[in-house]
């Protein structure tokens, strides 16, 4: 247990690191061009090589990471904080709140994610704000579910009734009783989302609907070296390694974090 | 022990199981079953009786294990069979009745495809055979409609219903032993008085023996002719049920039966002050569900329902599971919207007073939940708890919240407890809490559902007699729900009676206990054993 953390830890604040070193210094400028030393392997000058226009794949992955993290994070944050609000109200107040909620909700569910996403960018243009809330709004649907089934058996709990009788309000109801005890189902969809929304970034990027060219995300560094994937393999691997280190960084520490909230769990 | 005719049929030698902790769960167990006998495995929760009973079956769950000791059944040492041999005693020599009727029959199965899966796993016969020797069963445990019941799925049915069934699919294989684990916890008094007439019935019948593994002194001398008390795993007693519960001989057997609830004297009642509670004519009914072109029928919870409850008085309602008392509660403290009639609180009309007025009524009145392990928010610290409702005092200081705090947990007996959480508790420490948290704004009206039910009877006895004590010190109205006559007879200063949402009878207490006039009390009483508990025996 103890272990998970540390690594979940270690590999979350390697990433931080990374970021903030990357926002003042990389050791090339990650959109400088140079064509005569395109696709060339890993070397003691490229350390992770360079990509089909000559550019350093190691600075591009360090600027990448902020935009890449930040990008994540906002979303999830967006999807589980709209999520959360919609699916306990929805779930605790029942009746025609909840019918109405749901309704919508089962819309926007029946579209896949990445489809609505699309269309919405579509509509806000490729912004990173816009992508952040085209994501958010995506994802937010399957979050509201989750937490909404959760509530359901909360509610019929009696310490709800207990609140009720000692004369607090329904808002202060949700927000002290009710949230709290939906917090480790959000903490592992917040993770799993983490992943999705990297994933679905590329996914936009490669469409020409994420964060515009230039500018290094791992997603659309992924969706660039689609074509160069049996010449120069590190150009796949090294955000691909990012990304995957990354998701088991943020789980670990989502599980450690979730057992941590829970006083259940707390070790005498 | 027995020492007279054949060996018998179940014999557990020295039976030691132990977990991951330092201390055994049972240790050095002994005793015996006779055939056709019923013997009865007492004891308080954690005692282990459960466990030495899944030990017979090596039903143990993952993590305990059986380190030494041996067990017996007819001649077999149950430890040396091979796992396939062992699966072939299961349901056939030894069959097990569940304490959750809710959730020991699989929902997605029809009731008749559960019970002829032990004849087709252990027995030749034949489909029609097999449906034929069902439905006799069925018949026999009382089930009204057999055929139609082989077909129905386990939700259609009552709690009790399907302890029947349960009892019907575990006595289909006539079973040399049959062990019942807490067999009738889990239903009202009525019911639980059927359900055990029938087994005990049914198992004389069939020459099965019975293992009744129990927490109710009643039951043991009711239902067993001997009676093994158990304590931390450990054996405190055994013998002839009727001696065990009229000369007990162990300090620990004695204090379980002290713990039995008995009548105290009765208190004047008081009528100087106007009531705090007054229902007249009161009605919930549960809206019917709306299906496609039509709704289904409301179902009436209470009906017309009128009482009052004075200032410092306990007025107890009891009833069946089903009876609407619950309701009547909630009700009452409009936790579930009335469909008619009128509420006064302190002569205020609840029902049409404005929101000021249903303040005051919501910041007097409290309630205890039956259920401990549900009533307290797991997040939270017992100290935050028991504070929650002074929030709405604003006049109070923070520092004198605290000191509140501190001295009602120091009256409920957790002086110190501030800074722990639900889980660390036991069900009647938390229990404590609850209370706590009821009377720390001193209330003028406390509803008490089923507030010891939940608990072990020792542990009861402490919770009701510092009930009663709190509620002599504070003067709080109470109106205490209850299917268990025998608390409800120790604390209660009048009694209503409920059926089917209609208040058949009401009295003070020894009016009702004495000469109770309708039937539905009489047979209450008459289920709850009151007539012939062994408290009459001991005193």
């Amino acid at each position: 247990m103890k272990a998970n953390a540390l690594i979940g830890g270690t590999l979350v604040g390697l990433l931080a690191a990374t970021a903030l070193t990357a926002a003042v210094w990389t050791p090339f400028d990650p959109l400088a061009i140079d064509l005569r030393a395109r696709l060339e392997p890993p070397s003691a000058r490229h350390w992770l090589g360079t990509d089909e226009f000559g550019r350093d794949v190691l600075s591009r992955i360090m600027a990448g990471a902020g935009t890449s993290t930040l990008i994540a994070l906002s979303t999830v944050v967006v999807a589980v904080g709209a999520g959360a609000v919609v699916g306990v109200v929805a779930g605790y107040l029942r009746g025609s709140t909840d019918r109405i909620l749901m309704a919508v909700n089962d819309a926007l569910l029946a579209f896949p994610g990445i489809l609505l996403a699309l269309g919405l960018m579509a509509v806000v243009g490729p912004t990173t704000y816009g992508l952040v809330l085209a994501l958010g709004i995506a994802y937010a649907p399957s979050v509201v579910r989750v937490v909404r089934g959760t509530v359901l058996s909360i509610r019929e709990k009696e310490y709800i009734e207990a609140s009720r009788m000692i004369g607090d309000s329904g808002v202060y109801t949700m927000v002290r009783h009710v949230l709290p005890n939906c917090v480790a189902p959000l903490t592992v969809l917040a993770t799993n989302l983490f992943g999705t929304v990297v994933l679905a970034e590329s996914a936009l990027s490669f469409l020409g609907l994420g964060v515009p060219p230039p500018a290094p995300t791992w997603g659309n560094m992924l969706a660039a070296s689609r074509p160069y994937m049996e010449a120069a393999v590190w150009l796949s691997l090294a955000p691909g390694l990012c990304i995957a280190l990354t998701l088991v960084g943020v789980n670990l520490l989502g599980d450690a974090l979730r057992d941590r909230l829970d006083p259940r769990m707390a070790v005498a | 022990m027995t020492g007279t005719g054949p060996a018998p049929l179940l014999e557990v030698e020295r039976l030691r199981l132990v977990a991951a902790g330092p201390e055994p769960l049972v240790d050095d167990l002994t005793f015996d079953v006779g055939r056709g006998e019923v013997v009865a495995l007492l004891g308080e929760s954690g005692s282990g009786k459960t466990l030495a009973a899944r030990a017979i079956l090596r039903l143990l769950p993952p993590g305990v294990r059986q380190v030494g000791g041996r067990i017996t059944l007819d001649g077999e040492d149950l430890a040396s069979l091979p796992p396939s041999r062992l699966r072939r005693l299961r349901g056939a020599a030894v069959g097990m009745v569940f304490q959750e009727p809710m959730v020991s029959l699989n929902p997605a199965l029809t009731v008749g495809a559960q019970m002829a899966e032990g004849l087709r796993l252990h027995t030749r016969l034949t489909r029609a055979e097999i449906r034929e020797r069902c439905l006799a069963m069925l018949r026999r445990v009382q089930i009204a409609d057999p055929e139609r019941c082989l077909g129905a799925f386990p939700h259609e049915f009552s709690g009790g219903m399907r302890q029947r069934i349960m009892l019907a699919s575990a006595m289909l294989l006539r079973p040399k032993l049959l062990i019942a684990d807490e067999p009738t916890t889990a239903l009202d008094t009525l019911t639980q008085r059927e359900v055990l007439d029938l087994l005990v019935e049914l198992t004389r019948d069939h020459g099965t023996a019975v293992l009744l593994i129990t927490h109710n002194l009643r039951l043991v001398a009711r239902y067993a002719q001997r009676a093994v008390v158990l304590r931390r795993g450990a054996l405190v007693e055994a013998g002839p049920a009727a001696e065990i519960l009229s000369r007990p001989r162990d300090p620990y057997t004695r204090q379980l039966i002290e713990a039995l609830p008995r009548r105290g004297p009765a208190r004047p009642l008081r009528r100087e002050e106007p009531p705090v509670i007054v229902a007249e004519n009161l009605s919930v009914v549960f809206p019917g569900r709306r299906r496609f072109l039509r709704t289904t029928p409301g179902r009436t919870a209470v009906d017309r329902v009128s009482l009052a409850v004075y200032p410092g008085e306990i007025v107890a309602v009891v009833g069946g599971s089903g009876s609407g008392k619950t309701t009547l509660g909630r009700a009452i403290l409009r936790l579930v919207p009335a469909s008619g009639g009128t509420i006064r609180f302190r002569g205020e009309d609840l029902l049409t007073a404005g929101p000021e007025a249903f303040r005051r009524f919501r910041l007097a009145c409290q309630m205890v939940f039956q259920d401990p392990y549900s009533s307290l928010d797991p997040r939270m610290r017992i100290g935050d708890i028991v504070a929650a409702p002074l929030r709405h005092l604003p006049e109070m200081s923070r520092a004198a919240r605290r000191a509140r705090v501190a001295e009602v947990l120091d009256e409920v007996g957790l002086a110190g407890f501030e800074r722990r959480y639900p889980h660390e508790l036991s069900g009647g420490q938390r229990q404590r809490v609850a209370i706590a948290r009821a009377i720390v704004r001193r209330p003028a009206f406390v509803v008490a559902d089923e507030p010891v039910s939940a608990l072990d009877m020792t542990i009861q006895q402490q919770v009701l007699a510092l009930f009663t004590s709190l509620q002599k010190q504070y003067r709080f109205a109470c109106l205490f729900i209850s299917h268990d006559l025998a608390a409800v007879e120790q604390i209660a200063d009048r009694v209503l009676v409920m059926q089917q949402g209609r208040i058949v009878e009401s009295g003070t207490r020894d009016e009702v206990f004495d000469r109770p006039q309708h039937p539905y009390t009489r047979a209450l009483l008459r289920a709850a054993l009151m007539t012939e508990g062994p408290s009459a025996a001991a005193g």
